[in-house]
């Protein structure tokens, strides 16, 4: 190093040193000696955070939840939730005169008489978007990196439950407005809690007090929307971020990365810098979103009536996948007993979306449970590094993405002319198909990658040059990777297939309990790891360290001649240029 | 931490008998850990001007930024809404001019902070040691040994008697929470009244004999001969809009129906003898799947089709299913004449209309 580095004051690398307290520390004294966060904050103030653009997704989630937070306050200093009828004389001309729900003709008021009003109505329904896609794409970063295993199975299980409320938060939301698409959405609800076996008509006159629609239910999914699910997401957002605290974040492996430490900048000044500023991004977006970009322009829609519909109604897109399967469905109605089951509504509303919920919740467990892995993991794994992970998740992907493009088969039909009957039957074939296909071409394509990797390693990069032997036969040169790629290419665990012991006993010779289950995990686990490409022995790479000397020693004489194109390309002057076997 | 051994820089903490095969050597790491790499100077580091340069564009970000906050209150106060609510391009001048200023100024804070941080905070990385999440041996053993001895001092164990009905009081403590839950609303049958057209069962199409089949939004009485074949049009019941607010909506999320007129010879089959006056059969308006109104007529086929999802009907069968998730058909309302000529209702529906639900056979 040349460079005079003597006069960076702010390394953070030299040794604190006991200064007189400052501003900060006198606050900080101040501070400590009534609440006693000293100890606490001792670590916490310099706590390291290891850097990778894909831990910014779940940040993107926590600021979209306060910019709701934050936009959902300036909401309620205006709407009213209530059912009463009013005749609407705000601003908006095309609607005056219409008799409309207090919610209704509140809403309109706030998108039209107060300033600022459509602006926060917009902003609040953006972040909602963006809250839940936010965190659904965290979730799958942090699925296929293999981020939720031991210690952190917990923490997955929160967040999975946040994403679960946040969509009912959701749902609740975008039905406050009691405009036309909305009561379809609740009318649908309606059919859905009446589909319920047993209690399903009691369910609904309870939910509405009465018959649908009441004048209950805009007042009791409000409380719900502001009170109640708020309440549990900011619980359970406090104990998702006290156990990463807790848990210290995952790192991706790499040089001087391991298991036992944690690599990165401290949280004050950097993290702290990072984050903060990363906040008034996400707001700022959120903000020109709202200005910008038209969303729920409930005055379209006008209020709710039962006998009436627009075509395209949809739920908001996270949603769309029951939506989908319930379009999809075939028209199953039995009758057992005098009693009737809707199995039309209660597969894909009352059963798929709980199942998919239990599976999700479930996959860190089931997984542990194959593998039997009880060691500690805080280093990240690349998808292709755990082929049948990658691919279970992608198969699970591909069932949601199959629904939720059939609940738009409507729009699908009319945009790209096709027939709606033709969608909706091959969406049929394809719920089952599709994720079947998925999983083997995504476990295929991440064991060739394996493969790809262990090339890389044993024999080189493919460089693009071309060597003709003298014998006319042609070969690409391969090059040696750098030591830091090779270290991140075999910073991996090699897979351990559990073998079940059959002579396994206690101390009095009696099996020991759980035999018969080890042989199920221990073909579980064969099929899991079955075919996955494990890194090179040092042996290998040692051996083809020497192959690849005896290669270059074979082609040495070509070396310094290799033709990298550019010499004849008439860019440059070949004069005087020694020709490849010019020697 | 340069030296790793096993796997990356993990002392494996196997169970005992877990399968994994622990007395193998691991230890085949082809390649050690070279450890972090050196850290290399930003010019901001070791350049005062790049630094000087970096500190005054963090703080015309922020300056930037405090001028469209200002800008934001002048929108705030110049721009007039209600009317304007489509200036450009249908966005209203004044939520387009506060959302860029309120949403330029944010961006410009955070740009301005994150730039800071990476042209002029240290950016020495720190190595922190990780600690087992799990509590040490020590601080287990004294935990499960305060717990015993609790348990032990409270007697629970030996005091089956006290155990057992305390769960038991506990147990069924959540009645209460559940069961003041029962005044959210009345039960289905005891809205069920023939007379008023309530509960699941009922309409306003049976609150009367022969109510007459009048059109949605206007309410005048309908003569077979006001409808041409092919034509679509939605009826309800006379008296419906003499209701208001709740009970409308309540009576007109069941009553409401379509009339269509058909050649008769089009006509395969009816839900009852003698329901079709003159081609014309009436159908409830409610999807039998899930309870949206069904609304797309095609008069060639006589199929109506639901918007929500896509179940299709048959009029001209019974209004039978033919495509889509629905599982029954839309309830068919008999029709007469009055002594006036108008279309008007023999009785209720002979089935609930709208979704399906538990007990609706019975």
């Amino acid at each position: 190093m040349t460079v005079d580095t003597s006069k960076v004051a702010d390394s953070n690398t030299t040794a604190a040193t006991l200064k007189k307290p400052g501003k900060a520390g006198a606050v900080a004294t101040w501070a400590d000696d009534r609440l006693g966060l000293g100890t606490a904050m001792k670590k916490n103030l310099r706590k390291v955070f290891p850097d990778h653009w894909s831990f910014m997704l779940g940040e993107i989630a926590l600021w979209s939840f306060v910019v709701l937070l934050l936009s959902g306050v300036f909401l309620t200093l205006w709407y009213v939730p209530s059912m009463g009828e009013v005749e609407y004389q705000g601003s908006y001309d095309p609607m005056r005169g219409v008799e409309m729900s207090e919610a209704l003709s509140s809403t309109l008021r706030l998108s039209f008489d107060v300033r600022g009003g459509l602006l926060m109505r917009q902003m609040h329904h953006w972040a909602a978007m963006i809250f839940i896609a936010a965190m659904m794409i965290h979730m799958l970063r942090v699925y296929f990196t293999g981020a939720f295993r031991k210690p952190r199975e917990l923490n997955w299980v929160i967040g999975v439950l946040l994403l679960f409320l946040g969509t009912l938060e959701g749902f609740t939301g975008y039905s406050l407005p009691d405009d036309l698409l909305s009561g379809t959405g609740i009318r649908a609800a309606d059919g859905f809690l009446k589909a319920t076996p047993v209690v399903g008509s009691y369910m609904s006159f309870f939910l509405f007090g009465g018959e649908f629609p009441g004048e209950s239910i805009i007042p009791r999914l409000y409380i719900v929307h502001v009170l109640l699910i708020p309440g549990l997401l900011l619980g359970l957002i406090a104990a998702h971020m006290l156990l990463l605290v807790y848990h210290k974040h995952t790192q991706w492996p790499g040089p001087g990365r391991t298991e036992q430490n944690v690599v990165g900048y401290p949280m004050l000044p950097v993290y702290a810098a990072k984050a903060g500023g990363f906040f008034f991004i996400v707001f700022g977006i959120c903000a020109v979103m709202g200005g910008l970009l038209t969303i729920n322009p409930v005055w379209k829609y006008g209020p709710y009536d039962p006998t009436k519909v627009t075509a395209g109604s949809q739920p908001d897109w996270y949603m769309g996948w029951p939506d989908g399967l319930l379009r999809i469905i075939p028209g199953w109605e039995s009758v057992i007993g005098g009693y009737t089951i809707s199995w039309n509504v209660m597969i894909p509303i009352l059963i798929m979306p709980p199942l998919m919920l239990m599976i999700v919740l479930l996959l860190p467990f089931i997984e542990g449970w194959i593998t039997k892995d009880k060691r500690d993991h805080h280093l990240l794994q690349r998808p292709r590094d755990h082929p049948t992970r990658t691919a279970l998740m992608v198969s699970l992907m591909t069932f949601y993405g199959l629904a939720w493009a059939a609940g738009g088969n409507d729009i699908i039909a009319i945009k790209l002319h096709l027939s709606i009957n033709q969608i909706t039957y091959f969406m049929r074939v394809m719920i089952f198909l599709g994720p079947l296909i998925a999983f083997i071409i995504t476990r295929r394509w991440c064991i060739s990658l394996q493969r790809h990797d262990k090339d890389k390693l044993l024999h080189g990069y493919e460089t693009g040059v071309i060597m003709r032997s003298p014998e006319g036969g042609y070969s690409e040169r391969h090059l040696p990777i750098s030591s830091t790629e090779a270290y991140r290419l075999t910073a991996r665990d090699r897979d351990e297939v559990f073998t079940a012991d059959p002579d396994r006993v206690d101390a009095n010779g009696v099996a020991a309990p759980g035999g018969r289950l080890d042989g199920v995990r221990a073909k579980l686990s064969t099929l899991m790891f079955a075919d996955n490409v494990q890194k090179p022995t040092a042996a290998e790479l040692e051996e083809a360290r020497h192959h690849a000397e005896h290669e270059h020693a074979l082609t040495a004489s070509l070396d310094g001649h290799a033709a990298d194109g550019h010499q004849f390309d008439g860019h440059q002057s070949i004069e005087g240029k020694p020709l490849r076997g010019d020697h | 931490m340069t030296q790793l051994d096993k796997h990356p820089g993990g002392e494996p903490v196997h169970g005992e008998g877990d399968g994994h095969d622990s007395h193998l050597p691991v230890a085949d790491e082809p390649i050690a850990n070279p450890g972090l790499p050196e850290h290399t100077w930003r010019p901001t580091d070791v350049d005062e001007d790049a630094a000087k340069r970096a500190e005054r564009q963090v703080s015309t970000l922020f300056g930037l930024s405090a001028v469209f906050t200002v800008l934001f209150v002048v929108a705030y106060f110049a721009i007039e809404i209600g009317d304007s609510w489509d200036t450009f391009g249908g966005l209203g001048a004044s939520t387009l001019a506060l959302g860029m200023c309120l949403g330029i100024a944010l961006i410009l804070i955070g740009v301005g902070i994150i730039q800071w941080a990476r042209k002029l905070m240290a950016d020495h990385e720190i190595v922190e040691m990780r600690h087992p999440s799990r509590s040490s041996d020590e601080d287990r053993a004294a935990t499960v040994e305060a717990l015993n001895t609790g348990l032990e001092e409270s007697g629970i164990a030996r005091r089956p008697l006290i155990r057992r009905s305390l769960l038991g009081a506990v147990a069924i403590l959540p009645l209460p929470a559940v069961i003041m839950l029962r005044d959210l609303g009345p039960t289905p049958g005891q809205v069920a009244n023939a007379e008023e057209g309530t509960g699941l069962e009922h309409t306003l199409w049976g609150v009367r004999p022969e109510v007459r089949v009048v059109r949605d939004v206007i309410g005048t009485p309908i003569r077979p001969t006001d409808i041409e074949v092919g034509d679509l049009v939605n009826g309800i019941p006379d008296g419906l809009l003499d209701l208001e607010g709740v009970e409308l909506q309540v009576a007109k999320a069941k009553a409401a129906v379509i009339l269509v007129k058909m050649e008769p010879d089009d006509i395969k089959s009816s839900q009852g003898e003698d329901w079709i006056v003159d081609g014309v059969l009436c159908f409830s308006k409610i999807c039998s799947h899930v309870g949206c109104p069904i609304s797309l007529y095609e008069r060639t086929t006589h199929h109506v089709l639901c918007p929500c999802h896509q179940s299709t009907f048959d009029l001209s069968d019974s209004a039978k299913v033919i495509f889509g998730p629905a599982g029954r058909p839309l309830p068919q309302l008999p029709l007469k004449l009055d002594d006036a000529g108008y279309l008007v209702a023999q009785s209720d529906f002979q089935q609930p209309v709208g979704p399906s639900y538990w007990s609706r056979e019975k």
